[in-house]
């Protein structure tokens, strides 16, 4: 299997953006599916839901910055074009998600009338008129983005983890920083894994 | 492939086999989580969108575009002026002796947009106060002076005992019976129901929080509070043959006349809890409370709810200012819950066009009649 160049990686500031937004929107996702289906959670974590929005907003367009400016180390040569075109399709729908859902949350907020509370004493201006056609379908959008967002999530992280456990090419490395053994119970064989990195 | 792999292409799907599985589960094991977290793998949890179904159901109908509680209301505005006696207590804007311009409402309880004024036991104001440092505040308060239940699941179980009987259009005697039973601490508000005097206007009655909130000072000092909105408009009851003679709009008539004769103020009376005084909705603190009047609700106007400004409002009393905090009464945080449900469905109503009465592009059947 052709691996990636031994060494190539994502850029420090990649990998940092990359893994702790991964934590801020998978926390992110779970506080939104919590806020709206419980009688005694809401009040908590509507005040973190929005600040920690507004923060992965302002991650992701230092992320894309990032990465305009450091082209990500390319795939390996011999993955099946229609895993190339997967890749490079999901990247860039995480990309307009990530920017997305903040953007359509805030404006939803607007359009509900709703102050937009960062946190005790300070709001954000609205970016909506307060209408009640436009919340609606603002609300109904960012439901839906969230369920598309965590299904891009999902995958994401099953084609990380085969790039990881089964190619072994170099790929989930490439963000990791370092390779992740299959547990041995799983993978009871002797070949080189990535954490051999061939010369 | 093989000329460049150093692994032989059966160890690769012996590979693929071993790793497979643990893929699957840590996918599937996200997938569940999140669907646990919304509530799709516990149809019997009860979450906002189930309490603003059986409130919907105990209307007997869903009245699109309205307000699934209170539904029958105007819109009023004015101003609420602090006297500067609240500052002591909390530090929220409104409180300095300034005048901060709200929209409210008045309205009557019960689901229907074509309840009758006079018959409605419930009445309730509710305010938007948009204070001078840009910060906003939401109330809504009710006349009855305390809950009739303590816990959410309680107040649940309270509305579908209220719940029409499909057979005789009436809730089931033996079923609001069976509720009181169970619920001994609703005594207290059946006795006010039966037998509170009913004021003759929304001008003269009393709107009560109800909930507990925290006051903080400037120097962070929590006080543990209740409020009411008590009128200076002079107290009258309307008797039961009143009640049955009114018009189905007599509160909204009623309030236009003494509106046009000049403005309408209600005392903010702010009761401040002893250590270790309940946050118990249903159970009122002893008489004997520190009480401080901090402001004044002044009304100058009102206008239709259909198209005034309070329409598209979600009175969600958590939305507070700096100085002013929510306490761990669990009503509370229901009622943030369900009124977004319940504002969430109606702006759908309007969005989807089936809103027609609610945002008087159609007139009600009454008045065609």
């Amino acid at each position: 299997m052709k691996r990636a160049r031994p060494g190539v990686r994502f850029n420090p500031v990649a990998r940092v953006l990359h893994w702790s937004m991964a934590l801020a929107i998978l926390v992110m996702l779970f506080v939104g599916v919590g806020m709206v289906s419980s009688l005694s959670l809401r009040p908590a974590l509507v005040e973190l839901h929005r600040p920690l929005g507004i923060a992965i907003l302002l991650l992701a367009l230092l992320r894309l910055a990032n990465r305009l400016r450091h082209p990500p180390p390319a795939l390996p040569a011999d993955l099946p074009r229609i895993q190339k075109a997967a890749a490079h399709a999901s990247h860039w729908l995480l990309y307009a998600l990530m920017l997305a859902m903040p953007l359509v949350g805030w404006a939803m907020v607007s359009a509900g009338g709703y102050p937009v509370a960062m946190f005790r004493g300070f709001d954000l201006p609205a970016i909506a008129p307060h209408d009640a056609t436009l919340y609606a379908v603002l609300r109904t959008a960012h439901g839906w983005l969230a369920r598309l967002l965590f299904a891009t999530v999902l995958a994401h992280i099953a084609a990380a983890l085969y790039h990881a456990w089964v190619r072994r090419d170099g790929v989930f490395r490439s963000m990791a920083g370092a390779a992740i053994p299959l547990p041995r119970v799983a993978a009871p064989t002797a070949e080189p894994t990535e954490t051999n990195p061939s010369p | 492939m093989a000329d460049t792999d150093p692994v032989p292409s059966t160890a690769s799907a012996r590979r693929t086999v071993a790793a497979l599985p643990g893929i699957v589960l840590i996918v599937a094991a996200l997938a569940l989580a999140f669907a646990w977290g919304a509530g799709w793998l516990t149809p019997r949890r009860l979450t906002p969108q189930r309490f603003t179904n059986a409130i919907e159901a105990s209307n007997g109908q869903v009245w699109r575009g309205f307000r699934r509680a209170h539904a029958k209301g105007v819109c009023v505005a004015g101003y609420f002026e602090g006297n500067g006696q609240g500052m002591a207590l909390s530090d929220a804007r409104v409180f300095a002796p300034v005048r901060t311009p709200f929209v409210g409402r008045l309205s009557i309880g019960g689901g229907s947009p074509y309840g009758l004024d006079a018959q409605a036991r419930v009445r309730s104001m509710a305010l938007q106060l948009d204070s001078d440092d840009g910060q906003q505040w939401r109330m809504a308060m009710n006349s009855f002076p305390f809950f009739g239940v303590a816990s959410v699941e309680a107040f649940y179980e309270q509305t579908r005992a209220n719940t029409p009987d499909p057979a005789t259009g009436k809730p089931d005697p033996a079923r609001r019976a069976a509720f009181a039973r169970a619920h001994p601490e609703f005594a207290r508000f059946a006795d006010w129901a039966a037998h509170a005097p009913w004021p003759t206007s929304w001008a003269n009655t009393t709107f009560n929080g109800v909930n507990t909130f925290r006051f903080i000072d400037r120097a962070g000092n929590a006080s543990q509070v209740r409020w009411s909105m008590q009128p200076q408009t002079a107290f009258a009851a309307m008797t039961p043959e009143q009640r049955t003679g009114a018009d189905a709009d007599y509160l909204a008539r009623d309030l236009a006349a003494r509106l046009a004769g000049g403005d309408l103020r209600w005392d903010m009376v702010v009761t401040v809890a002893k250590p270790g005084d309940t946050v118990n909705p249903s159970q009122p603190w002893p008489e004997d409370r520190r009480h401080v009047v901090v402001g004044t609700v002044v009304v100058e106007s009102t206008t239709p709810q259909a198209t005034g400004a309070c329409r598209d409002i979600n009175y969600d009393p958590l939305i507070l200012p700096s100085g002013v905090e929510g306490s761990d009464d669990p009503i509370l945080a229901a009622r943030s819950a369900v009124y977004s449900v319940s504002f969430n469905r109606r702006e759908h109503d309007i969005a989807q066009g089936k809103a027609a009465v609610a945002t008087g592009h159609q007139a009600s059947p009454e008045q065609e009649r």
